[in-house]
C-alpha cells in the first residue's frame, strides 16, 4: 500500500517562508525615506537593471529579491495604474490600492504555487499640497507571503534589514533635505551585513518623488546629481 | 482577477494591453449604424503644423461645428502627447479627442514599462496604428485625420506628419494643414512659408493662415475678439513644449489686421 504523502500546513508555510527569506537575504537592501520635499528611494545597485520604477504621477515602486519576479510585478503595477487612470481620473490612482493588489497577487502565489515569490516590495505615494485630502505621504511594504504594512518616515526592504533599521531608528529626523536624506540612506545601506562598507556614488540607484513637481512627480537622479548631493 | 502574476499581456503597448485584457475600455464605434452625416457629432476644422529652425509649431482654431451650428467655441485641437510631441486633430471631435488621450497614455505606458521613451518615429507610427483601428468608424463618416509633430532628439530637428484614414502617414518637409479650412490655410502657407524661419516668423505665418482659413471657410473659427478666444498655438523644440500665450497671438493678429487695413 502506498501511504499518501502528508505535510502539515504549518510545516509547508514555514518551509516556504524560509525559502523566500533565504532568497531575499542574498540580495542587497533598499531604503525609502521621507524628506522635506518628497520621498527618496535609495538602493545599492551597480547595474543598469533598475530596482526602482515609476508607477504613476505620485506613486513609485521598489523591489528587492529575484529580479525577474519583482520586475514582472512592477510592470503589472504600471498596467494597473494606467488602466485606472484611463478609465477614471489621474487622481484616482492611489498607492494603497496598488499595495493591496500586490498583497493579493503575492499572497496568492505564496499559497498556491510550489515556489513562493522571493521578493519584497515598497509602494511609495507622495502627497500633493494642491489636492485637498491628499497632502500626506504614504509608504507601504509588501512581503513575500503577501503581508502588508503601512509605514511612516522610512522603510527598509531586503536581506539584512535589521542593522539598517536600527541605524535609521536612531538617526532619522523629520524634515531632512534631499542631500541629508540621501546621505543617511547611503550610511544606512553601508551597515548591511551583506552590503559594501563604502558604496561608490556610481553604484547607487536613486529616485525621488517630488511633492512640488507638477504632473508626474517621479524622477531618476543621474550619477552627476547623486555625486553632487553626496 | 484581471491582473495575474503568470498570465496576461506582457508587452509594452497600452492599446494592445487593453485589447487583450480590457476590450470594453477601447472606443468601439462599429455599432454606429447610420452614416455619421445623419448623426450630430461635433467636428473640428482647421489645424496646421510648420517646421522652423528650432523645431515645430502647431496651431489650430477653436471652433467645433455640429452640422451648420456651433458645437463649441473654445475647443482645444492641439494636444501635447508627451514632453516632445504634439497632436492636432481635425475631423469628428469625439473620436479625435479619445485618440489623443489614448495616445498620451500609450507613450507614457511605454516609457514606464521600458524605462525610456519611444523615438519620435516610433510615436508617429503608433498613431498610424490607432488611425487604422478607427477605419470602420471612418467609413461611417467619423473620420480622424490628425497632424502629428514633435522634436526628434536624435536628429535634432522638428518633424511633421500627416495621416490618411487608412493609417498611412506622410512626413512633410515644410508645413501641412488638415480640416475643412485647410485648402485656404495651405494657399496662405504656400505663399508665406520659407525655410529657416524663426519662431516669431512662423507664428506670424500660422496666425495669418488660420485667419485666411476662417475668412473663407464658415466652419473655421477666427479670432473671437468679443470673448477673447484666440487660436491654440504650441511649439516643440529641444527645450520641450511651450504654449504661445494669448497676448502674443493677439499682438500678431493686431499687426496682421493693421497691415491688411493699410494694404501694406
Amino acid at each position: 500500500m502506498v501511504m499518501p504523502f502528508y505535510v502539515s500546513p504549518e510545516q509547508m508555510t514555514q518551509d516556504k517562508a524560509e525559502f523566500a527569506r533565504k532568497g531575499i537575504a542574498r540580495g542587497k537592501s533598499l531604503v525609502t525615506l521621507e524628506f522635506d520635499a518628497g520621498i527618496v528611494l535609495v538602493a545599492e545597485n551597480p547595474y543598469d537593471l533598475s530596482k526602482i520604477g515609476e508607477i504613476y504621477d505620485r506613486v513609485a515602486f521598489a523591489g528587492v529579491g529575484k529580479y525577474s519576479e519583482f520586475d514582472r510585478l512592477r510592470k503589472i503595477g504600471v498596467q494597473w495604474a494606467d488602466v485606472e487612470g484611463f478609465r477614471f481620473s489621474r487622481e484616482d490612482v492611489r498607492g494603497k490600492a496598488l499595495a493591496n493588489l500586490y498583497s493579493q497577487l503575492i499572497g496568492d502565489e505564496f499559497i498556491r504555487s510550489l515556489k513562493p515569490l522571493e521578493v519584497e516590495l515598497v509602494v511609495a505615494e507622495v502627497g500633493d499640497d494642491q489636492l485637498a485630502g491628499h497632502e500626506r505621504n504614504a509608504i507601504y511594504k509588501v512581503q513575500f507571503d503577501g503581508s502588508i504594512a503601512n509605514l511612516e518616515r522610512f522603510c527598509v526592504i531586503g536581506g539584512s534589514a535589521d542593522n539598517i533599521q536600527r541605524h535609521l531608528d536612531s538617526s532619522f529626523r523629520a524634515g531632512l533635505s534631499l542631500g541629508d536624506a540621501l546621505r543617511l540612506g547611503r550610511d544606512a545601506l553601508q551597515r548591511a551585513e551583506n552590503g559594501t562598507p563604502a558604496i561608490p556614488p556610481d553604484n547607487l540607484e536613486v529616485c525621488v518623488l517630488e511633492r512640488r513637481r507638477p504632473g508626474r512627480k517621479f524622477r531618476r537622479l543621474d550619477d552627476a546629481e547623486i555625486r553632487a548631493l553626496l | 482577477m484581471r491582473f495575474s502574476f503568470r498570465d496576461g499581456y506582457q508587452g509594452s503597448s497600452f492599446s494592445e494591453f487593453l485589447t487583450s485584457e480590457f476590450p470594453h475600455l477601447l472606443p468601439d464605434l462599429s455599432g454606429l449604424a447610420a452614416p455619421a452625416g445623419e448623426v450630430k457629432v461635433a467636428h473640428g476644422t482647421t489645424v496646421l503644423g510648420l517646421r522652423f529652425t528650432d523645431g515645430v509649431l502647431v496651431a489650430g482654431d477653436r471652433l467645433a461645428t455640429m452640422n451648420y451650428m456651433v458645437g463649441n467655441r473654445d475647443i482645444q485641437k492641439v494636444y501635447a502627447t508627451d514632453d516632445y510631441s504634439l497632436m492636432a486633430i481635425a475631423g469628428a471631435a469625439g473620436p479625435c479627442i479619445e485618440m489623443a488621450r489614448l495616445l498620451r497614455v500609450q507613450f507614457e505606458h511605454y516609457e514606464k514599462i521600458e524605462g525610456e521613451p519611444l523615438e519620435l518615429e516610433g510615436k508617429a507610427n503608433t498613431l498610424s496604428g490607432l488611425i487604422r483601428q478607427n477605419l470602420p468608424a471612418a467609413m461611417q463618416g467619423l473620420v480622424v485625420v490628425p497632424i502629428f509633430a514633435g522634436y526628434d532628439k536624435r536628429r535634432r530637428v522638428g518633424r511633421v506628419w500627416k495621416y490618411e484614414i487608412t493609417g498611412a502617414r506622410f512626413e512633410e518637409q515644410e508645413y501641412d494643414s488638415v480640416g475643412s479650412g485647410s485648402i485656404f490655410a495651405k494657399e496662405s502657407l504656400k505663399k508665406r512659408w520659407k525655410s529657416g524661419a524663426t519662431r516669431e516668423e512662423v507664428l506670424r505665418i500660422a496666425v495669418e493662415a488660420l485667419t485666411d482659413a476662417a475668412d473663407e471657410d464658415r466652419a473655421t473659427g477666427g479670432v473671437d475678439v468679443l470673448r477673447g478666444i484666440y487660436p491654440t498655438v504650441k511649439t516643440c523644440t529641444a527645450q520641450g513644449i511651450e504654449d504661445v500665450p494669448d497676448a502674443e497671438i493677439a499682438a500678431v493678429y493686431q499687426q496682421l489686421m493693421d497691415s491688411r487695413r493699410s494694404g501694406a
